[in-house]
This record gives C-alpha cells, sequence and structure tokens, in this order.
C-alpha cells in the first residue's frame, strides 16, 4: 500500500479493490454492540480543511475515531491560518505535533502534493481544487459495486461540470482502471480542451445516453457558471442535462442516480429523482465512513 | 522446488505441492479427520450437548476447520451447529510491524453472540497472540456465556497466559522449526508439516 | 562595486565568437588589440583563456530588478552583480516595479543604482500606461528624453490589451525610435489561468492558458505596427502558433522582433506535475512540440534574441501551493549556458550567431550604445569568456542573485562564465564576481 492517497490516478486495480473489499468488510462495524476498533489507538488523525466541508470532514473524523485514532480539527477558520499563515508552515506545525495521518481538503489544485513534500505523515487528499477527491471516487465505486455487484464492464454517465469537476476527473480515472466504461455529458463550455484523450467517451445529448447508462452520476453545476457564459441560463441547462423523472424512466430498470452532493435541486436533479429509491445519495454517505476508514487504516494502519 | 513460504498460512500451499526434503508431515490427512472427530466429541461432552454451542473460525484455516467440526458435531447430535468466522486483523498487536494487511472476513451467525458458548477455532496454537486479539474481538461484538478454544495443533512457546479446551495433536516444537497446515479448502490437500523456520513475514499467523 | 581603474588586460588564446585562438589586448575600456602572440605590455595582467569562447559582453532584454519595492527579492545592485556572472554587459530593468517605472524620475533613479553598482549598463524600460493599468499612456516622452534615454517601452507583467492604446503607443515611440515591447497575452482568455492548456492541465486540475491567447495578441500587434508603420518587440514568445504568426508578419514587411527566452527552450509543462512553483511562470512552460518550433525559430532568425526574463522572487513566494505562487524565475546566471545546451551542442547555432542573437541583435533593438560588438579592435572592452566545457550543476541558493528561484537546480548544465569585462574592468573573474 502506498504511503499518501493524493490521487486515484497513482491506485492500481489491486490497490483500489484491497481499499473496496477493505470497506467492505468495515461496513460491518455498524452492526456490532461497540462501533470501534482499536486498530487506530494512539495515532493522530489531522483535519486539515481550508474549505468549508461538513459532510467531507465529518466522515473522515467519523471514520478517524471508529479506528480510535485521536482527531485534531484544524479549520482554516479561527485558526492562524485565517491569520495568513502559509501551508508550509501550518504544515511544519502539524509535523511537530506529531501528527500521523493529514486529511486536507484545499481550494487550490496540487495542495495536497505539496503537503506531502513537508510532513512525514501519510497525505490523504480530501479535494484539491478542481484536480481530484480520491476517496469520493472510491465511495462513488464502492456503492456502485455494492448495489450492482460487480463495476467490469458497467457503463456510467457523468453529467455537468465536468471541466470544474474533481470528483469527474477521480471518477473517469477509478472506474476505468476498475473496468467500467465511463461517458461524460456536458455542453462542450463545461468539458475539458483535451477531453478527448481521456480514456472515455463523451457526449453532447444525455438522451441518447441515458437508454444504455447502469449509471448515471449528475454533478453540481454552480449558478455562478452561467454569469461566465458557460451556459445561457439555468432553464437552457436543466432542459438539456437535468435529470427528471421523465429522462430516468428511459432508463435501465436498475440504473442509479448517483450525486456527489450537495444537491441542487430544480438544477441537476429533479426533486422526484432525488426521492426516488434509485438515488443513492444518502447511501453514498453511509459509505463514504467504511470507505474513509478503510483507506485510513490501509494507510496509518501498518508499519 | 516452489519457495517454502507458508508459515503465512495466507500464503497456501498449492495443491500436490511437494514439501522440500527438509519437511516432514506430521498428520497426514486420515489423523486430522480422527484428530478433529475426537474434538466433536470433546466439544459435545463439555457443552452438555452443544445446544448453545457457536463456532467461530479465525481466518483462514480456522475458518475451514470450525466448518468441519459443526458438520460432525451436527451429525452426532442431529443439530444446525451456528458457524461462522472471525478475523482479528485490526486487533492485532503487531500491525506496526509489517505493512497494513488485507481482512480477513468476519461472519456471525444470525442470532449473534450474546449468551452463546463460543467455541473458537484455529489451526495452530503458538503464542497465544491470536487468541488474545480474537477475545478483544469478541468483547466488541457482543457477550458470550463462555468462551473456548479449539485448535489442531498446539505448537507450545506461549507468550500469554492462554490454553487451549480441545487440541488435535501436541506438537512439541523447536522456536527453529514452523508448523504449516494444509487444508483441503484452501490448499487442495490435507497436511500438517514440520520443517525449518523462515524469516517471519509479519503475516506470519502460523507462528501467532 | 568592481574597480574601474584598472590595468591592462591581456587575454591569451581566446576564441572570438569561437573562432580560432587569438590574443585580445584590453586597455582604457577599448579593445586595442586583437591577434596571435601580442607581446604583453609590461603593466598588463595576463589572462589564460586557453579553450575559453570569448563573446561580446551580452545584452538582455528583459530583466526584471525588482528596485525599488521588492528588495527582498533583487536589488539593482544584487541584479547586475547576478547579469554579470552570466557574461552580461548591458541589462534592460522591466518597469513592473512598486512604484512603476512610468515617470522619468523613478528611471532616472534605476538608472543612477546601475551606475552607481557599475556591474553592468542597466537601462530602464519605461511603462507604456500608468501604473501599468493599461488605460492612459505614461509620459513615455519624458522618459526617452530623460538622462536614462529610454527607448524600449512595456508594460511586461500585464498586456497591453487594448487595442486602441496599442495602437497609439506604436505610433508615439516613433518620434524618438522607440519600441513597444508587447507581454502578449489576452487577458480574458487567461483569467485565473495557472499553466498551459493542454492535457496535462486538464489532468492536474489548473486552469489552463491557452496558446491562442498568446498568438491573438501578437498578430493583431504585427497587423497594428505595420498599419501605423512602427517597431514592435514581442517578449517572450512561448508557443508554435507565435513563431508561425511572426514568420508571417517578417515576410510580408513588418518591422517585428521576438525574444525567446532559456526556459522556454528547453522545459516543457510535464514539469507542473510535480505542482511545484519553481515552474511556475508568465507565460507557461508548453509542450515539446513548442519547444522544437521554438528553437528551430530562434535558429532561422524568425526568433531574433534570447532574453532572460529573469522574475527573482523570495523563497516564501515559491514554497506554497501552486496557484498562490508568484510567476517567474531567475535566469541571469544560466543563460548562456542553456542557450549552449538547446542550441549549439545541438547543431542550430554557431557561437557567432549566439553573439548576435544574445548581444548584437538586443544592443540593436535596445538602441544601448557600446554593446553589441564583433570584437575588433576599437570596440569598447565589452567582453565575456566563456568555458563550454566546464560541467556545472545549478544551485539556486548558491548564485549571486538575491533570490534563487532557478527551474535548472539539480541540473548539470555544459558550461560556465569564466570572466566579465565591463569597458575594460573585469567583474567577473575566475568564475567569480568581483
Amino acid at each position: 500500500m502506498m504511503k499518501h492517497l493524493l490521487s486515484v490516478g497513482d491506485l492500481s486495480r489491486g490497490e483500489a479493490l484491497l481499499i473496496l473489499d477493505t470497506a467492505a468488510e468495515l461496513a460491518q462495524v455498524g452492526d456490532r454492540s461497540v462501533k470501534k476498533f482499536p486498530t487506530l489507538r494512539g495515532r493522530t488523525v489531522v483535519n486539515l480543511f481550508y474549505e468549508d466541508s461538513t459532510r467531507t470532514r465529518t466522515s473522515f473524523e467519523l471514520a478517524a475515531k471508529r479506528l480510535s485514532a485521536d482527531v485534531i480539527n484544524f479549520s482554516a477558520k479561527g485558526s492562524s491560518v485565517s491569520k495568513g499563515e502559509s501551508l508550509k508552515d501550518t504544515a511544519l506545525t502539524l509535523q511537530a505535533m506529531g501528527a500521523d495521518g493529514v486529511v486536507i481538503r484545499h481550494s487550490a489544485s496540487g495542495a495536497a502534493h505539496r503537503l506531502a513534500n513537508w510532513v512525514d505523515g501519510s497525505v490523504l487528499n480530501a479535494g484539491d481544487g478542481t484536480h481530484e477527491h480520491p476517496t469520493q471516487a472510491l465511495l462513488d465505486a464502492f456503492t456502485m459495486r455494492d448495489r450492482l455487484g460487480t463495476l467490469e464492464g458497467l457503463r456510467v454517465a457523468i453529467v455537468g461540470d465536468i471541466l470544474h469537476s474533481r470528483v469527474a476527473r477521480s471518477n473517469v480515472l477509478l472506474l476505468t482502471t476498475l473496468g467500467a466504461h465511463v461517458t461524460l455529458v456536458a455542453p462542450p463550455t463545461l468539458l475539458p480542451v483535451s477531453v478527448d484523450t481521456w480514456s472515455c467517451e463523451v457526449s453532447y445529448d444525455l438522451d441518447e445516453v441515458l437508454p444504455t447508462s447502469d449509471v448515471v452520476m449528475m454533478l453540481r453545476v454552480q449558478a455562478e457558471r452561467m454569469r461566465d457564459s458557460f451556459f445561457p441560463s439555468v432553464r437552457e441547462y436543466s432542459r438539456n442535462y437535468g435529470l427528471d423523472g421523465e429522462r430516468l424512466a428511459r432508463m435501465p430498470e436498475n440504473a442509479l442516480v448517483m450525486h456527489p452532493g450537495p444537491m441542487v435541486r430544480g438544477m441537476e436533479v429533479s426533486a422526484e429523482v432525488a426521492d426516488s429509491p434509485r438515488c443513492t445519495v444518502t447511501e453514498q454517505v453511509a459509505n463514504g465512513v467504511s470507505l474513509r476508514m478503510a483507506v485510513l487504516y490501509l494507510l496509518l494502519g501498518g508499519s | 522446488m516452489r519457495a517454502r513460504k507458508s508459515t503465512n498460512s495466507d500464503a497456501g500451499g498449492g495443491a500436490g505441492s511437494t514439501p522440500p526434503d527438509d519437511t516432514r508431515a506430521v498428520l497426514d490427512g486420515p489423523e486430522i479427520n480422527r484428530a478433529l472427530t475426537r474434538i466433536a466429541h470433546e466439544v459435545l461432552e463439555r457443552t452438555k450437548g452443544g445446544e448453545h454451542i457457536t463456532l467461530l473460525g479465525i481466518p483462514s484455516r480456522g475458518v475451514p476447520l470450525a466448518h468441519r467440526l459443526a458438520g460432525r458435531i451436527g451429525r452426532v447430535e442431529h443439530l444446525d451447529v451456528p458457524t461462522g468466522s472471525l478475523d482479528i486483523t485490526m486487533y492485532r498487536d503487531d500491525l506496526r510491524l509489517a505493512p497494513a494487511r488485507a481482512l480477513g472476513r468476519t461472519e456471525l451467525p444470525t442470532g449473534g453472540l450474546d449468551d452463546r458458548i463460543v467455541v473458537l477455532v484455529d489451526d495452530v496454537l503458538f503464542s497465544g497472540r491470536t487468541v488474545r486479539a480474537a477475545l478483544d474481538a469478541l468483547g466488541d461484538l457482543g457477550r458470550p456465556r463462555a468462551v473456548q478454544l479449539a485448535v489442531l495443533v498446539d505448537r507450545g512457546h506461549r507468550e500469554l497466559p492462554i490454553r487451549a479446551d480441545y487440541v488435535g495433536k501436541n506438537l512439541p516444537t523447536s522456536l527453529r522449526e514452523s508448523v504449516d497446515v494444509r487444508l483441503e479448502e484452501t490448499d487442495g490437500h490435507d497436511a500438517v508439516l514440520l520443517g525449518p523456520s523462515r524469516p517471519r513475514t509479519g503475516t506470519a499467523e502460523g507462528s501467532a | 562595486m568592481p574597480d574601474h581603474a584598472h590595468a591592462p588586460f591581456l587575454i591569451r588564446g581566446a576564441r572570438p565568437l569561437g573562432g580560432d585562438p587569438v590574443d585580445l589586448l584590453l586597455r582604457n575600456g577599448t579593445i586595442v588589440e586583437v591577434a596571435p602572440d601580442i607581446d604583453a605590455p609590461e603593466e598588463a595582467q595576463t589572462l589564460d583563456a586557453d579553450g575559453l569562447i570569448a563573446l561580446p559582453g551580452l545584452v538582455d532584454l528583459h530583466t526584471h530588478l525588482r528596485e525599488p519595492g521588492r528588495e527582498d527579492a533583487e536589488t539593482v545592485l544584487t541584479g547586475s552583480r547576478s547579469a554579470a556572472m552570466g557574461g552580461y554587459t548591458a541589462v534592460h530593468a522591466m518597469a513592473n516595479t512598486d512604484p512603476v517605472a512610468d515617470t522619468a524620475g523613478v528611471v532616472e533613479q534605476v538608472w543612477r543604482l546601475g551606475r552607481k553598482a557599475g556591474y553592468c549598463d542597466v537601462r530602464p524600460v519605461g511603462a507604456v500606461t500608468v501604473g501599468l493599468a493599461g488605460e492612459q499612456l505614461a509620459e513615455i516622452g519624458a522618459m526617452a528624453d530623460s538622462a536614462a534615454a529610454v527607448r524600449v517601452f512595456s508594460d511586461d507583467g500585464v498586456c497591453v490589451s487594448d487595442a486602441l492604446l496599442m495602437r497609439r503607443a506604436l505610433e508615439y515611440v516613433k518620434t524618438f525610435d522607440g519600441v513597444i515591447a508587447q507581454h502578449a497575452q489576452e487577458p480574458r482568455l487567461t483569467e485565473g489561468a495557472q499553466m498551459n492548456e493542454g492535457c496535462v492541465s486538464d489532468r492536474l486540475g489548473l486552469p489552463g492558458w491557452p496558446a491562442v491567447a498568446e498568438e491573438a495578441i501578437i498578430a493583431r500587434d504585427c497587423l497594428l505596427a505595420q498599419h501605423v508603420d512602427s517597431r514592435l518587440h514581442v517578449c517572450h514568445v512561448s508557443t508554435k502558433g507565435s513563431v508561425d504568426i511572426i514568420r508571417w508578419a517578417k515576410e510580408r514587411g513588418c518591422a517585428v522582433t521576438a525574444e525567446v527566452t532559456p526556459h522556454h527552450l528547453l522545459l516543457t509543462e510535464d514539469l507542473v506535475e510535480s505542482y511545484d512553483p519553481i515552474y511556475k511562470v508568465n507565460p507557461p512552460l508548453r509542450t515539446e512540440e513548442d519547444v522544437r518550433a521554438l528553437r528551430e525559430g530562434l535558429a532561422d532568425g524568425t526568433i531574433d534574441i534570447v532574453a532572460t526574463d529573469h522574475a527573482p522572487h523570495p523563497v516564501e513566494a515559491k514554497e506554497t501551493e501552486w496557484s498562490t505562487a508568484a510567476m517567474g524565475m531567475v535566469g541571469l546566471e544560466t543563460a548562456l549556458a542553456v542557450v549552449q545546451h538547446t542550441m549549439v551542442d545541438t547543431g542550430l547555432l554557431t557561437w557567432s550567431q549566439v553573439a548576435e542573437r544574445m548581444s548584437t541583435v538586443p544592443a540593436r533593438i535596445g538602441d544601448v550604445d557600446g554593446h553589441g560588438g564583433t570584437l575588433v579592435e576599437g570596440e569598447p572592452a565589452n567582453v565575456v569568456l566563456y568555458d563550454p566545457a566546464d560541467p556545472t550543476d545549478v544551485d539556486g541558493p548558491a548564485m549571486v542573485t538575491k533570490s534563487s528561484n532557478t527551474p535548472f537546480r539539480g541540473m548539470t548544465l555544459p558550461g560556465r562564465v569564466r570572466a566579465t569585462f565591463l569597458r575594460g574592468t573585469p567583474t567577473v573573474l575566475e568564475g567569480r564576481i568581483k
């Protein structure tokens, strides 16, 4: 197992499956009388969050606590970070505190890579700018495998703001590694210029892709993109790329609707779809804890 | 010749592989079967009919042994003995001596462990550390009425105050030797082999 | 400060412009004799230059000396010492200081600091627009008439993106045969841009900087310069498309000159994969294909000169996450060795062509008197002696510049400057600053 988890692109198929299998075992912790393992007793995990993300931070915090690690939440607000301390100085501080693992969320792409140069402990990328969000992709893959049995040959459509999405980047890399077929669906303005070199298909037409998709993953589209002329209006966007009941009905019977959250109902997903049993949003949250336990265990549990 | 690396029972031996010259079989297939049959009877005797027992095998080779025992007990008393597996990886005290390892399966029989007589089943009893970890794990899973231990081989050299309730074969060994259990279910054939020890790989389940 | 009342220097056995070995006698600031086996005058100091290449003192058209305002990164003194170490005898100090060099007062201050330091001739570049804000022409005439006699004007760091303002600036500098050095970067296409736009930026999730943002401005400016019959200089050309456009513009008679930096001749965007901002620069490192086109362009004369875009930054501006890091690289002390590595050792340029592209032509573009000669008798004794066979490991902190942000760190470059003479006075001897 590697020392850090910076990019899912660094994971081999075997390593990715090891994480998913470990998560599947650890998912049972919820059924036990004591929902905790002693595995990381005496180890310190720092949650270093430069962006507000209560859901990801809480998920990592719960995961670390279920492994008996000591958890320190170091958020940018109300700390020296907001007083202009550099990432490097913060890293050296965490180092001096003896952090065994640092979970970092940052608005700058590559921040986790930089941090890994400055601390001795393991660095877990909990989302860096528009680069990657490895644990989100892993928990998405976990959820798909859990619901549909396999990832091999699965047809997954990822819809929305691909250009600015770290979730999309990580998912394309991971799902491809695990044998799924990915199709990105978005208007050309929201696709990277070199997307034709990625290991996936691309389509501008959601209706064409849905009938042959086992999973459709809807990405959040921020309304401010409209002001930057990525699309003319929210109405036009959701007419072309939003998922409503009618579109859902055109998908195969067991097809899943996924969303990394937080969801904007009405923009990319209609309320009807969000509340459908085929929508895995809350399941994704629950699986997130097991998955993050697996990653923490595999990175910090050994020598 | 195949590299001898099966102190790590996870690494296993392939079907039909020939043991190296300096390794000898101390139990063959029929002997293993007889030992398990005897243990089954002892369990029934000690637990007064076996009505309340639950068997938990410790992965990897404890699990097929637990299922074999359950079968034997069931045939004698016409019982369906609840049987499962208990992975102890997350409770090991030597995790930091090696890279993080893959987890085995933990499967508890329906009905859980509360108020049951849990019989832990493993292939080799050595230092006692695996059993210590298993006891810790059990504590987090429920509250059995009693916990007992069945092993196919007790090779001595305990490092903790732990003893087995049921032993297939007591096998005096030197620390320079290794005990290697092979089972039909995992390795293609049944045998217990005694050979020279190899450097501990850290995943050394059979040596725990 | 170097000792300017110096005895004559007899350089023995150097190869002027890479030619046959010969002796050069420097006296009273002038090259007084170039001949084989010159009899050493009694008072002369003799320097054994066996195997060294002699070139006219290099002239940099694009240097950031940071003073006034960012003396923590570089000063006129430290920057001109760094220039001397790189074999330069004249540098053009860019205008993006604080305050901006947009008045006669600021350019004269920089010019005086350069004279006082005495390591090379510091020629200030004037800002095109007030405060580099791109709204209103700076007092270009006053700067030209000042003691600094500014001839090159640039908003470098920022593009003069307003087409009308650019046209006016090109027209205005015709009064004194000045030149506008454009930083070609269409601002709307590069908002928040962090690196070259393409496969690597898409993979790394860094906002891309499309080649077209540079090329579109170059095309526009070439057409404008030709329309108003003025001189345009294009700073730090970085893409294949830019080379093509400049080649086309020259063919149709546009008075355009262009520069390329040593780092764009050698490095590519793949280095960004480390997310180490030591590789963050404006314009960004591009692709292998671009590097090839830049080398070809420099070889065939489409690109006229090499300019360093020496951009010192303090450590903390680079030891940070990529997106907040400063853009720029130091380059004065490695320029000649990088050019040897990329252009001479590859057979694309002779040493005499290197002299043109790093001394003669930049001196002509910048209208710098007394520099850019051809090492013949009677010229001012601005000379650099370079050892092309002395592989040197690049070590940022060991450099003379106040900053250490060199992208070449850890690399071994093929040669090093052994001596630099500014009007006969050694500023560098035995590879060490005087």
